[in-house]
């Protein structure tokens, strides 16, 4: 017999880890995987379509949600964040709430008389209110106040003048209007409104100035407001109420908040009566504070919502799975014959881990490209705000890829558990 | 013993068939040293495939014993045996098992892939042996695109390309025709020519004529063991 043949030895050194997979493997496992994807094309579309709609609907639902917030926090800028408001609290006679509001226009000349100079006040009374115009009417909103009001929002004057001081002492009947009135009244341009006779609830009222347009603020529309002095509000308008509804207190910058509100709960208690240590029946918020409790509920609606989306990811991972595991019994005599030849359990898990990563960073990627289309369409069609987040393009990618990996592990292990003779005998 | 490539010892294999169990092979005791070309004969049901997985790595023996080349088979892990497979064992099969997506090439090429043997060389030795086998022209094609005798060359091709030192083949000319068997078995007696060492599973008489030595089984035990050129010099 020839001794020089078959010279290579025959069994293997044991290396350190034999199991593990060389770059080069890695590499041709990847390209394997691949053409198992590109060679059904259609099924791998349809296979991927749950999570292509998955992502898509997390990727919308945030995008509506952080749009609804962003759009929230662009108008505590308009709002003006160094105001606060004073409001008053709740008061119960004998387990009863009382509906009564319990601050006076007396409340808000304290504030601004004694806080040395410290706070900018405003009190403010409203109500929805008939208005008409020589033939048209309108119902708005009607806020009666003191000119202070204007310069706290940043109101610009379009036309005309803001009522003044002198004028809220003297109960006067003017009224400056919000930026869409004219309009609503029928009458444009603005300026030809100034100097003419508007009813309030059949009143008559002289028109001293239209506002610059305002855009909404929060929960208020300004530029629909039409704002007169509180003192006239009282005691012509709304039938000889005196209780207020706000009173703002604006200081001349953010970083005086904190001492405003000392100063403020110090001067309403005094005015109230109200002992230190006893509840207060009025409260101070700061706008902030508000939009961000507005902000937390937004937050919980987003969080509800993309979870909903994410129930769908979970389904389109269990396709992945289901198809996984079909393709797995179709490949059974592949598996065999790939396992004579010598690839490892591990080489075959990773051929088949990598075919289910792959339909899921693909259903991913066309699923991001979904939730962009879909935001775009709910922003041009329903005017809703929409904000796709880095963040959330970002997770969903993640996230689809984890499910990929999930769901891709037990088809992958039969795979790679299947024995060979077995697996080379499969019909 | 540097010449022993299969040692074999009480070599045994059951199944568990329902209720039943199958003796497939009950005990074989067989050493085949390197160049040899040995034909396991026996009809069908008398354990000659059992015994050739068992061989070729593919199953695990009930009981036994089996060294290749001097080490215990049993010992080895799941991803030795993985190894063994791809090194040192090369398998041609009845039913050819090429993957039928691939080109001849790339069929050839994927023992090369789990060695991990880079993508030149790979592509250059994997051509060789099929220029070797005759199918240099067809490299590109893929097996629905070929006959069952390339089919089966393009299986010859691949079983050599990491130059194992064991090639066994189990009824390699099951599913040819004769003309196509002669050429095949011409093949593998031209390699054991060049020092191969084979051995071949099948129930035809003519075909385990061109091996060397003639093994047979029956009921999973040798029945008999002899060098076929005696049964010729004896006609």
């Amino acid at each position: 017999m020839d001794r020089s043949v078959g010279a290579v030895p025959v069994v293997v050194p044991a290396a350190a880890d034999p199991g593990r997979l060389g770059a080069m493997l890695v590499y041709e496992i990847v390209m394997v995987a691949l053409a198992a994807i590109r060679a059904n094309v259609l099924r791998a579309v349809l296979t991927t379509l749950g999570i292509v709609i998955g992502v898509a609907a997390v990727i919308t639902m945030v995008a509506l949600g952080e749009g609804a917030q962003q759009r929230v926090e662009s108008q505590i800028q308009r709002m003006g964040t160094n105001v606060l408001t004073v409001r008053p609290g709740q008061q119960f006679w004998g387990g009863v709430s009382r509906g009564d509001s319990n601050m006076s226009v007396e409340d808000a000349e304290a504030l601004r008389d004694d806080s040395n100079g410290l706070l900018t006040v405003a009190p403010e009374t409203s109500s929805r209110l008939q208005i008409s115009y020589l033939r048209w009417n309108a119902n708005n909103q009607v806020v009666g106040t003191w000119p202070e009001y204007f310069d706290m929002y940043n109101h610009a004057l379009q036309v005309g003048r803001f009522f003044n001081q002198g004028e809220v002492q003297g109960r006067r009947r003017v009224a400056v209007l919000g930026y869409n009135i004219p309009t609503q009244l029928g009458e444009t341009p603005a300026g030809a409104l100034v100097g003419q006779t508007i009813q309030i609830r059949g009143i008559p009222f002289e028109v001293v100035g239209v506002l610059e347009e305002k855009g909404d603020a929060a929960w208020v529309r300004p530029d629909d407001q039409i704002f007169i002095p509180v003192s006239t509000a009282l005691f012509r308008v709304f039938g000889g109420r005196d209780r207020i509804s706000n009173i703002y207190a604006a200081t001349p910058t953010p970083e005086q908040l904190d001492l405003a509100y000392g100063e403020i709960d110090r001067i309403m208690r005094r005015e109230h009566r109200i002992r230190p240590g006893e509840d207060a029946d009025f409260n101070i918020r700061n706008s902030a504070d508000l939009l961000a409790t507005f902000n937390e509920t937004n937050q919980t609606f987003t969080l509800l919502l993309a979870g909903i989306a994410g129930v769908s990811l979970l389904v389109g991972g269990i396709g992945i799975m289901n198809i996984m595991l079909v393709s797995v019994t179709e490949r059974t005599r592949e598996i065999g014959v790939r396992k004579a030849l010598g690839a490892t359990p591990r080489a075959i898990m990773f051929q088949f881990m990598v075919e289910a990563l792959f339909l899921c960073v693909l259903g991913g990627v066309l699923g991001v490209g979904a939730g962009f289309a879909a935001a775009d369409v709910m922003t041009r069609v329903a005017a809703w705000d929409t904000v796709v987040a880095p963040e959330a393009v970002l997770a969903a990618l993640g996230f689809s890829a984890a499910v990929g990996l999930f769901f891709g592990i037990w088809p992958a292990h039969r795979a790679a558990r299947l024995d060979p003779i077995d697996a080379l005998r499969y019909e | 013993m540097n010449d022993v490539i299969i040692r074999t010892e009480e070599l045994t294999k059951h199944y568990v068939l329902g209720a039943e169990t199958v003796r497939a092979v009950r005990g074989v005791d067989l050493v085949v040293e390197r160049g040899e070309f040995v034909a396991i004969m026996g009809p069908s049901g008398s354990g000659k495939s059992t015994f050739m997985n068992m061989i070729g790595c593919l199953d695990t023996p009930t009981a036994g014993r089996y060294w290749l080349n001097g080490q215990q088979v049993s010992e080895l892990s799941e991803d030795e045996l993985a190894r063994v497979r791809n090194r040192a064992i090369g398998f041609v099969f009845q039913t050819f098992n090429l993957l039928p997506r691939a080109t001849a090439l790339h069929n050839v090429e994927l023992p090369l892939i789990y060695a991990g043997v880079g993508a030149r060389e790979r592509r250059e030795r994997a051509a060789q042996k099929l220029e070797m086998v005759g199918l240099g022209d067809r490299m590109g094609h893929k097996p629905p695109e070929m006959s069952g005798g390339q089919r089966q060359r393009v299986a010859v091709a691949r079983a050599l390309v990491n130059e194992p030192a064991l090639l066994l083949a189990d009824e390699p000319t099951g599913n040819l025709d004769s003309v196509t068997s002669e050429e095949i078995m011409h093949v593998l007696a031209q390699l054991n020519g060049e020092g191969q060492t084979i051995m071949l599973v099948t129930h035809e008489h003519d075909i385990a004529g061109y091996a060397k030595r003639q093994v047979h089984l029956r009921d999973g035990i040798i029945e008999q063991d002899f060098l076929t050129e005696a049964v010729e010099t004896r006609a």
